[in-house]
């Protein structure tokens, strides 16, 4: 899938470390993504007067929260060319965890809990998908089906609010100024950034990148792929666990049948973001954007006054956009 | 170069469809709609209902929805964008009926009237007002029409439930027990399953229930589609016409079964007077200031052939003027 295209692993570097040149600047995938952004705020600021208003604008930023922060994890998997499906549902499990511990043992030990889960269910998938070296496709398919029965049978299908206080934490807001945003925004924005930074900065980053762009060459140089891609997997299990809390700060109400498109949904992001699907290219920055872009349709389409069925067409056609200007800018880079 | 074509087309793509949704900007009474989803004749009845009032009282109608049942953020969003947008008023059918209060609670304190639409919210008064129907009287009249069409004989029930713990399914449930006059942990109960409302769940359900316990004689529906799906099991397992079917709804397709005699009696509920009214209380707030209260309920019709004694009822051909949604096959 992957053994087409760059000839060797050092090829494969993260695009945020190249130098500013012409030719270059339109094969950065950044920017397809935050010219499209910049645009949809342009439009939906000229049709809305209230668009651009600070609250309005930190609304969309709490509206993003939770497929944004599981969005991160999904793009280190892509970026490794796997796919997560069961991302969304490792995190309602989560919060089922979360809440139902957080009654009997207090908010510290529901937080731990969840965290231990989520890794657990984290390494499940990366050892699986190492060990065994089935495609992640099948692989997370089968735990995402396991994983929502298995949550609608710890939570016996019900619902379980959660009272405010450390578990609610990241649901507080606060004020910088006149702008008043949640600390779920604050911990988001920390997640991109620390992603940002291990990929771009750090060996292990330079790894995943080599990972995904080409097994083959990387093996041969050295790395080794099994204990990149394992810890891949586990790093995402911590990220679903930071957006379950991060869900119960936005909803207070472990739901078993929440959040159900969450794994379609953070692909979208990443997707939008510029990130390649076979791997190897992209980052975290696109991907921010990419939520950022589905975040501000919603929220500006609604403002215009238009129905919910006609902006999933928008964000279709947005996808569909996005993968056809990837394969596109591929085409050329490899040629 | 294309990346910014492309990009450019996604802007104009932005723009099209701002311009197909029509004048935004005008000074109409803004009024918002929020179903659970927008896959459902029954919600997109009451979408259109609520569109022709609106029409009618010269407001405006932006309706949104869950992608799915149970998407209590999605619905959030909703609230959240049609309040920056400045409704007036919010009608909704919340997913979860404690899912989605701090968020109808922002509203309220923004100054916004919400009314909940068909299921109420818990408790009840996290809303302005309510619009639904009495799902426990809806469930006692389908219970009594069982009992008395299975007559003398012994009762040995099926309940097929909808989504364990939703509100509307426990009020269903426990007003048709108590219409066929059982207890919940009655021996009578010979077997029960969850089946969402879904037409293909609620015939495999049937279709294990059946081998398990033969001697059924009366069954209980969430809604038209499980009894449609349970009616195909029992078809097939050559036991038609031996089981007395009871559902709720008052869909199209639902009476055309009453009617073909698949379904014994349906309960019709009328979503399109839940919208109508919740779309008139918007506007009369927005005009003089007046709030909607309490629990209003929009009332629920028997629908059979079969009328049983001191039952009132309502013949198919009545229910067919006043279904909801298209009848299919």
């Amino acid at each position: 899938m992957t053994s087409d295209t760059k000839g060797t692993a050092t090829q494969a570097k993260p695009p945020v470390s190249s130098r500013f040149h012409a030719s270059n600047l339109l094969r950065e995938p950044l920017l397809g993504p935050l010219v499209a952004l910049v645009i949809a705020v342009i439009i939906f600021s000229a049709v809305s007067d209230s668009f651009l208003e600070p609250q309005n604008v930190s609304l969309i930023l709490q509206q993003s929260v939770v497929v944004g922060i599981l969005a991160v994890g999904q793009t280190l998997i892509i970026l490794t060319s796997g796919i997560d499906l069961s991302i969304g549902a490792v995190a309602v499990f989560g919060t089922i965890v979360m809440a139902q511990s957080a009654g009997a043992n207090g908010p510290v030990v529901a937080l731990g809990a969840t965290l231990l889960v989520c890794v657990a269910f984290g390494a499940l998938n990366g050892g699986l998908v190492t060990t065994l070296r089935l495609p992640p496709f099948i692989v997370t398919l089968g735990t995402f089906t396991a994983i929502q029965a298995a949550t609608r049978l710890l939570a016996g299908s019900e619902t379980y609010r959660v009272s405010p206080g450390p578990l609610t934490f990241l649901g507080t807001s606060f004020k910088i100024g006149t702008f008043s945003t949640t600390f779920g925004v604050v911990a988001m924005l920390l997640v991109y950034l620390i992603m940002w930074y291990a990929l771009s900065q750090t060996a292990w980053g330079k790894h995943i990148y080599a990972v995904g762009g080409n097994p083959q060459a990387s093996n041969l140089s050295g790395i080794k792929s099994g204990r990149v891609l394992l810890s891949v997997y586990v790093t995402t299990g911590v990220i679903a666990a930071i957006a379950a809390w991060a869900a119960l700060g936005r909803i207070p109400n472990a739901d078993p049948n929440a959040y159900q498109n969450a794994n379609l949904e953070t692909i979208t992001a990443v997707v939008i973001g510029g990130t390649s699907l076979f791997g190897g290219r992209g980052g975290v920055g696109g991907t921010l954007v990419g939520t950022l872009i589905v975040g501000v349709l919603r929220n500006g389409l609604t403002q215009a006054g238009v129905d919910n069925l006609y902006q999933n067409i928008a964000t279709g056609i947005l996808v569909i956009v996005a993968v056809a200007v990837d394969q596109f800018t591929r085409r050329r880079s490899s040629r | 170069m294309l990346a910014v074509g492309s990009v450019l087309m996604a802007g104009s793509l932005v723009l099209g469809v701002t311009g197909c949704s029509g004048g935004s900007g005008s000074d109409k009474v803004k009024v918002g709609l929020i179903t659970k989803t927008d896959s459902n004749p029954y919600f997109v009845k009451l979408r259109e209902a609520a569109q022709a009032q609106a029409d009618k009282d010269g407001a405006q109608l932006i309706a949104l929805a869950g992608a799915f049942d149970g998407d209590n953020e999605g619905q959030v969003t909703a609230i959240e964008n049609m309040v920056g947008q400045g409704v007036k008023g919010i009608l909704i059918t919340p997913n979860s009926s404690t899912g989605v209060l701090d968020a109808i609670k922002k509203a309220r304190d923004a100054g916004v009237v919400v009314i909940a639409l068909d299921t109420a919210t818990d408790p009840e008064d996290a809303v302005d007002a309510t619009y639904a129907t009495d799902n426990k009287a809806a469930g006692v009249s389908q219970g009594k029409w069982v009992r008395a069409a299975i007559g003398t004989a012994a009762p040995a029930v099926v309940m097929l439930d909808g989504t364990p713990g939703g509100t509307v399914d426990t009020f269903r449930h426990d007003g048709f027990l108590e219409g066929f006059g059982i207890p919940n942990n009655s021996p009578d109960i010979v077997g029960q399953e969850s089946t969402n409302g879904d037409q293909t769940k609620a015939q495999t359900a049937m279709e294990n229930i059946l081998q398990r316990a033969p001697r059924i004689n009366a069954l209980y529906t969430i809604n038209e589609p499980a009894a449609a799906g349970a009616f195909q099991a029992i078809q097939s397992a050559g036991r038609a016409g031996q089981i007395t079917i009871g559902s709720i709804d008052g869909s199209c397709t639902g009476v055309a079964d009453v009617k073909a005699g698949k379904i014994g009696a349906t309960v019709m509920q009328f979503p399109a007077k839940m919208a109508e009214l919740g779309v008139q209380a918007v506007v009369k707030f927005a005009k003089d200031g007046t709030k909607p209260s309490g629990f209003n309920d929009t009332g629920s019709e028997l629908i059979t052939d079969k009328p049983m004694p001191g039952l009132p009822s309502k013949d198919t051909a009545w229910g067919e003027k006043n279904c909801w949604g298209t009848a299919g096959s």
